[in-house]
C-alpha cells in the first residue's frame, strides 16, 4: 500500500536558512564578491563553465559562491540555468588556428614555428606553499617582451603542429565536413555514438572521471602511446551567422584550451602505419581536462582505426559516455539519501518472509 | 577614419566592455524596439582535430536586440553575455553607423574601442612573449 506523507516543511526552511548563514561564514570576515571569485578563482570558474557547458564567467562565479565552493553543485546550478535560455543559434565552427595564444607547448617538436610559449603555468613551480599569499603581499607584475611575429604571418595566425606532419602524410588526416553535429542537449544520446557526439560528451564530462580514464590508458588499459603534439590556450572569436543580415558577425571572444595528441600506430588491417590523433577542446584554461579528453578520444577511436577491442574501460564507449556526466551521476547517486520509506518497507517485509520460510524449512528438516 | 565593413563594427561593439561603451555613448537617441533585448544561448561549435567534422562544444550566453531609429534605419546586435543595455546600445550604434552620422560615430566610438582593444591584446601578447622559450644547444662531448 502506498501511503503519501507530508511534513518537514518547517525543518526544510530552517535548514535552508542555516545553509545561507553557513555560506556567509564568520560575519567578522569580509564577504567574498562574485567579481573576486571570477578574477581570483579563475580556474574553478573555468571548470564550472566547461562542465556546466555554458560559457559565462560571471554566472559560473555566482554559482561557485552559491554552492559554497562545491564545484559539482555549481555545475548543477549552471546546467539548470542553461535550460531556461532560448537557443539563439549555433556558431560557425571556431578556428583555433587563429587563436590569440597565451600558452603553446609541444612535446614532439622543439622548434615549432611561433615558438614554445609557457604562459601563466604551474609547470616548473616547486609546489611549495607560498606563505606570502597569506600575508596579502603585493604581486610583482608579469614581465613583458615585444611580441615578434614570424615573417608573413598575421598577428593571430598560429599553425597547428599536426599540419606539419600532415604535409608529409605521416599522420592520419581529418576529413573536413559541414554536417550539422548531433547535440546531446537536444536528443538523447544514442550508441554507437559518432566522434562529434563523443567529443561533446567528453568536453562537458567530469574532469576527475576523464582524467582517471586517460591515466588508465597510459598504465596499459588500452594503451595508445600518446605524445602531446600541441597544447594551446588562448582566446578565439566566436562567429554567428545572422539570418536577417545574411552574413556572420563576431559576437565575442572565448578562452579555450586545445590539445592534440600524436599517437604511435603500427597499422591495422584497414590503415597503414602512421601517426593517429586524439583531440581535446575545453572551455577556459583547463589543461588537465583537455589532455585527458584527447587521450580518451583516441582510445575510443579503436573501431574506425581497425584496432582490437582489448576490453579496456577507456575503449568502452557505453562505459565512458554514460558515466562521464557528473550532474547525472550525482543526481542518481544522491537521490538514494532521500526518503525511500515505502521501498524499504517492502524490502523489510520480503526479508522477514524469507527468514520465516527458511526457519520453517529448517524446523521441518529437523 | 574610414568606415570598416558592417560585420567588423558589429564585432567590435560586441567585444567592447559594456561599461566602456556606456561611457563613450551614454545617451541613446529615440528608437523603436523591434525585438527588445533578449538573453539566450548560442551553441559554440569546434571541429574534430581542429579541422575536421564540427561538434558541439557548449553554449555561451548571448544577448540580442533589433531596433529602428526615428529615421527608419534598423540596427542589429548580438553580444556575448547577459547585458541588455550593452545589446541595446550596440544596436543603436549599428543603426547610426548606417546613417550620414556614420563617420562621426566611427571617430568618437569605434576608434577608441579599436585602439583600446589593440592595446589589451598587445599587452597580453607581450606577457606571452616573455614566457617564450629560447632553446640553446649544449656542446656535446664528442664535438670538442
Amino acid at each position: 500500500m502506498y501511503v503519501a506523507v507530508k511534513g518537514g516543511e518547517q525543518a526544510i526552511d530552517a535548514a535552508h536558512a542555516w545553509l545561507a548563514e553557513e555560506r556567509r561564514g564568520d560575519p567578522s570576515i569580509a564577504e567574498l564578491t562574485v567579481p573576486q571569485i571570477r578574477a581570483q578563482l579563475a580556474l574553478a570558474v573555468n571548470r564550472v563553465m566547461a562542465e556546466g557547458s555554458l560559457y559565462d564567467p560571471d554566472l559560473a562565479a555566482l554559482a561557485i559562491k552559491q554552492a559554497r565552493g562545491d564545484l559539482i553543485e555549481a555545475v548543477f546550478l549552471i546546467r539548470a540555468y542553461r535550460t531556461t535560455l532560448p537557443r539563439l543559434g549555433s556558431s560557425r565552427p571556431i578556428d583555433t588556428g587563429r587563436m590569440a595564444v597565451i600558452r603553446r607547448v609541444s612535446a614532439t617538436f622543439k622548434d615549432l614555428p611561433g615558438g614554445q610559449v609557457l604562459g601563466p603555468t604551474f609547470d616548473y613551480t616547486h609546489r611549495l606553499l607560498d606563505f606570502t599569499l597569506m600575508a596579502e603581499g603585493e604581486t610583482p607584475p608579469a614581465q613583458t617582451r615585444p611580441a615578434v611575429q614570424p615573417a608573413g604571418q598575421g598577428p593571430v595566425d598560429v599553425p597547428h603542429v599536426t599540419a606539419f606532419l600532415n604535409r608529409d602524410g605521416l599522420i592520419q588526416t581529418e576529413a573536413a565536413s559541414d554536417t550539422p553535429p548531433p547535440d546531446l542537449t537536444r536528443e538523447p544520446m544514442e550508441l554507437p555514438a559518432a566522434r562529434p557526439l563523443r567529443l561533446q560528451a567528453l568536453t562537458r564530462g567530469d574532469e576527475g572521471f576523464v582524467l582517471s580514464l586517460a591515466y588508465s590508458t597510459q598504465r596499459g588499459y588500452g594503451r595508445t602511446h600518446a605524445f602531446i603534439g600541441e597544447l594551446r590556450i588562448g582566446s578565439v572569436a566566436v562567429e554567428l551567422e545572422i539570418p536577417e543580415l545574411g552574413f556572420a558577425v563576431e559576437i565575442g571572444d572565448i578562452e579555450l584550451t586545445e590539445c592534440e595528441t600524436v599517437n604511435q600506430f603500427t597499422g591495422s588491417k584497414t590503415e597503414p602505419p602512421q601517426f593517429t590523433r586524439g583531440y581535446g577542446l575545453v572551455f577556459g584554461q583547463s589543461e588537465r581536462k583537455a589532455i585527458s579528453m584527447s587521450l580518451v578520444d583516441r582510445a575510443l577511436r579503436w573501431k574506425e582505426l581497425g584496432e582490437d577491442f582489448v576490453g579496456a574501460p577507456a575503449q568502452d564507449e557505453e562505459f565512458v559516455l554514460m558515466h562521464a556526466d557528473n550532474v547525472q551521476a550525482t543526481g542518481f547517486l544522491e537521490h538514494i539519501k532521500l526518503p525511500h520509506y515505502v521501498d524499504f518497507q517492502s524490502e523489510l517485509e520480503l526479508i522477514r518472509r524469507l527468514r520465516a520460510e527458511a526457519t520453517a524449512a529448517q524446523e521441518a528438516a529437523e | 577614419m574610414t568606415l570598416p565593413p558592417r560585420a567588423d563594427w558589429m564585432g567590435l561593439l560586441a567585444r567592447a566592455k559594456p561599461d566602456r561603451l556606456a561611457q563613450l555613448f551614454p545617451d541613446l537617441p529615440p528608437h523603436d524596439l523591434l525585438r527588445p533585448a533578449e538573453i539566450g544561448a548560442v551553441m559554440v561549435q569546434g571541429r574534430t582535430g581542429a579541422v575536421g567534422q564540427p561538434f558541439n562544444l557548449g553554449e555561451m550566453t548571448v544577448t540580442r536586440c533589433v531596433l529602428r531609429l526615428a529615421c527608419g534605419t534598423v540596427g542589429h546586435a548580438h553580444v556575448q553575455g547577459r547585458d541588455k543595455a550593452h545589446a541595446t546600445r550596440a544596436a543603436v550604434l549599428d543603426a547610426l553607423l548606417q546613417t550620414d552620422k556614420a563617420l562621426a560615430v566611427a571617430a568618437s566610438i569605434l576608434a577608441p574601442l579599436q585602439s583600446e582593444e589593440a592595446a589589451r591584446r598587445a599587452a597580453r601578447a607581450a606577457k606571452a612573449a616573455a614566457t617564450r622559450v629560447e632553446f640553446f644547444t649544449l656542446v656535446r662531448g664528442e664535438d670538442q
